[in-house]
């Protein structure tokens, strides 16, 4: 893990009149929050902490949240082979916006990051240039070419904390297989892209009404459905954990509580993208809204929030994808997918929280607590003696999300100008802060 | 001549003598040897004492006995071993039988002809004993149906090798006095291993404790339900064990299909100092071979002070000598022609 190396300011603070969120701990209440060195001190009834030392800068929060830091499962940054697109530097600066603390950075960079010296590398560039915490995950096979498995435990040891599929799905079952097996010596956690690549072929957009009218090719609900149920077929064969990145349906959000209810070890996750948006907001061929897996229908979304909301899509990520301008300026069908997402995830995620479709303990499990708990890492909570990763937010502060706020180098968002109520207005890391609304 | 007339005496009456020292073979109740399963604990101590006195002659300046004199044994190797098949055909002539050595790259197998036609053939030609690799697992019971001579099954697929399991057994009990109550751990490709499955059928009948240690990508399903206890950390398969027992991983398997390379596999699975240390100070350290030396074993251990490598090799040509002894009671027309 890399740490964020600055030591400018000190990092010890007192916290004060906060509404505490900490989905570990089960708690909601409005406390002082103390910090020492970094660390999670102390908690208690406003006004009556003792604070030994004077010296403590105190930090009044009347009226807004104090949340544990957002541990972030997957994050596209362009280092190393893509910096055009986005840094590290510029990712985890994005991420400190956000409120996210913790970024795991996907493999499918250049070079694919399949060998223990670049995990090292990702390593050293974080501590050298972010902001935030960053982990990396491993590629799940070499090269990302789907036939050999990397070293799981040479990885593990050199920092990897997950191993990924990346953006194509293991398409020979014999070899996740073989890896689900393998990885559980080390009691790895697998990421896996489930998508058929035969079924999805083409596709650039859900199948249905709307890609035909488009006259675009489209991705069957199946594609996905398939490939999860034959990955939880193989966790319940190896007992091994498997995580599928990204659900999209409402047959997969179904498929995957049937699976927890028999006891299969296999979690899930879901963008914020696709808890927010559906095929309609694709309109006439905006690029923005190109996503993998594609955007489903409205009866998807629904399903997906319903997914969260009762624990069995146990994630929210970002799935932050930077793409440059000119991958984006191309005919629908020949344009990259992917937008970006760190600065807005909290944002949108409160819409469905003021729609009171999801509690706000329910969204700090699913982008806190769990992710960590899934990759073992000591974050996602405020629990007394952990690493102060804290976001401080006003559930109702409105904006307007626009391209020119952005910290994140590409600005391709499918949430151009959307209108928000709740905001992140600082964030800590190791009780540093690394962004403040005020100052930004 | 007269001095060399007096040498021949003195030849033949010294062989004489050692040949009314040497203990006849124990009554074997099997025809064939297709693997240690059906073997009682009985069988196999019976074959460990014999081979013991087998040792002797294979020490002697004259390593010659004629029990076999006059028969004929084949070695059938589908696969290539250099080692098994030189120790069978080393334990033959020793024992005095004219030996055949048959390989798949010139047989007819390579023209398509089928096991069971190679054994009508080779039975025709009315041979004593049959030794045969096979790369399929129950290939040696379907020649052993076949023909009606003796089988030796000196390897099938996956599933035995029984003279490299008393061989192994028999290099223990010379160390270790007894195999009851040892704590074995067999390391490595346990999934491909017919060494290993051998080993643990014959190391439980004689009442050892079988511990099997391996990434779980080379683990058979179900080995739990061997009478093993299954680890996948090496250091603690190897907490307290008598015996090191490593495997020999197939080169075609080390990259990304069942480990993902050398080096990991080595880091974890490999027999080097460090993990060595997690066993009894006087474990015995062994590898059926051939070995690959900083994949499965550090070179150093495999020649260190704990190694009984080299004794396995010198143990294999006399326990497949009482083998061949002990299913010579049942060849036809015993005492007819010896």
């Amino acid at each position: 893990m890399a740490h964020p190396s600055n030591n400018r300011s000190s990092n010890s603070v007192h916290i004060r009149n906060g509404r505490i969120i900490c989905a570990r701990q089960k708690l909601d209440e409005i406390s002082d929050l103390l910090i020492i060195d970094g660390r999670i001190a102390a908690m208690g009834p406003a006004g009556k902490l003792a604070v030994s030392n004077e010296d403590i800068p105190a930090l009044d929060v009347s009226g807004k949240v104090v949340l544990p830091g957002f541990v972030d499962m997957q994050v596209n940054v362009g280092e190393p082979g893509e910096e055009h697109k986005e840094t590290l530097a510029t990712a985890s600066a994005a991420a400190a916006a956000g409120g996210i603390t913790t970024i795991v950075t996907t493999p499918d960079t250049d070079p694919v990051i399949d060998d223990p010296a670049l995990v090292d590398f990702m390593l050293r560039r974080a501590r050298d240039t972010a902001i935030v915490k960053v982990h990396p995950s491993a590629a799940l096979t070499k090269g990302q070419a789907g036939k050999e498995m990397t070293e799981f435990g040479l990885l593990k040891e050199a920092g990897a904390v997950a191993f990924s599929s990346g953006h194509r799905a293991l398409e020979n079952a014999v070899i996740l297989r073989r890896a689900l097996t393998y990885a559980r010596d080390f009691d790895s956690l697998i990421i896996h892209h489930a998508e058929d690549p035969n079924l999805a072929a083409d596709g650039v957009m859900n199948e249905g009404e709307n890609a035909s009218r488009l006259g675009l090719p489209g991705i069957p609900h199946e594609a996905e459905l398939i490939m999860i149920d034959r990955d939880i077929r193989m966790a319940a064969l190896t007992q091994s954990r498997c995580h599928i990145a990204q659900l999209s349906t409402a047959a997969g959000v179904a498929a995957i509580r049937t699976a927890k209810a028999a006891g299969i070890p296999v979690t899930a996750g879901v963008s914020i993208n696709h808890l927010s948006l559906n095929e309609i907001d694709i309109g006439g061929y905006r690029t923005f809204f190109k996503l993998s897996p594609p955007l489903r229908l409205e009866d998807d979304r629904q399903a997906l929030i319903d997914g969260v909301a009762d624990g069995t899509i146990d994630v929210v990520v970002s799935n932050h994808d930077p793409q440059n301008v000119e991958a984006k300026r191309h005919p629908f069908a020949e344009a990259e997918s992917g937008a970006i997402g760190l600065e807005t995830l909290f944002s949108a995620a409160m819409r469905l929280v003021h729609d009171e479709r999801l509690s706000l303990l329910d969204l700090v499990r699913a982008v806190s607590d769990t992710p960590a708990r899934l990759l073992g890492l000591p974050a996602g909570s405020l629990e007394v003696g952990t690493d102060a990763d804290i976001a401080i937010a006003d559930l109702n502060e409105p904006w307007i999300a626009s391209e020119d706020q952005f910290r994140s180098r590409s600005k391709n968002t499918a949430f151009e100008d959307a209108r928000f109520s709740g905001r992140i207005v600082q964030t800590f890391v190791s009780g540093q802060s690394v962004f403040s609304l005020d100052q930004a | 001549m007269h001095f060399w007339r007096l040498r021949d005496q003195k030849f033949v009456l010294k062989r004489l003598l050692l040949m009314s020292t040497l203990k006849t073979p124990p009554f074997f109740p099997h025809r064939h040897l297709l693997g240690i399963e059906g073997l009682s604990p009985q069988d196999i101590a019976a074959l460990l004492d014999f081979a013991e006195e087998e040792i002797d002659v294979s020490r002697q300046v004259e390593k010659k006995k004629s029990v076999l004199r006059g028969r004929t044994q084949i070695n059938l190797f589908f696969e290539a071993s250099t080692r098994t098949q030189s120790s069978f055909e080393l334990a033959g002539k020793r024992l005095g039988a004219d030996v055949m050595n048959m390989s798949v790259s010139s047989s007819s197998v390579k023209k398509g002809e089928t096991l069971v036609d190679t054994a009508m053939t080779l039975n025709a030609m009315n041979p004593d004993i049959l030794v045969m690799r096979h790369h399929s697992a129950g290939a040696a019971a379907l020649l052993a149906q076949q023909v009606d001579c003796s089988v030796i099954n000196a390897g099938d697929g996956a599933h035995e090798h029984p003279t490299q399991a008393l061989l192994d057994a028999l290099t223990i009990r010379r160390h270790k006095g007894s195999l009851a109550r040892l704590t074995v751990a067999i390391c490595g490709d346990v999934l491909h291993s017919r060494v290993a499955r051998s080993n643990i059928l014959l190391l439980n009948a004689m009442d050892a404790r079988v511990r099997v240690v391996a990434p779980s990508t080379l683990l058979p399903a179900g080995i739990e339900r061997m009478g093993v206890e299954v680890f996948r950390d090496m250091k603690e398969g190897l907490q307290g064990a008598d015996v090191v027992m490593m495997l020999r991983l197939q080169r075609e398997r080390m990259a990304g299909a069942f480990v993902p390379s050398v080096r990991e596999y080595f880091r974890y699975h490999g027999l080097d100092a460090e993990k060595l240390a997690c066993a009894r100070p006087d474990a015995l350290v062994m590898h059926p071979g051939p070995m690959n030396r900083g994949v499965e074993i550090d070179p150093a251990i495999a020649d260190g002070p704990n190694s009984v490598i080299r004794e396995q090799v010198e143990m294999g040509v006399a326990v497949r000598m009482a083998v061949l002894e002990a299913l010579s009671q049942h060849l036809p027309n015993r005492g007819g022609r010896g």
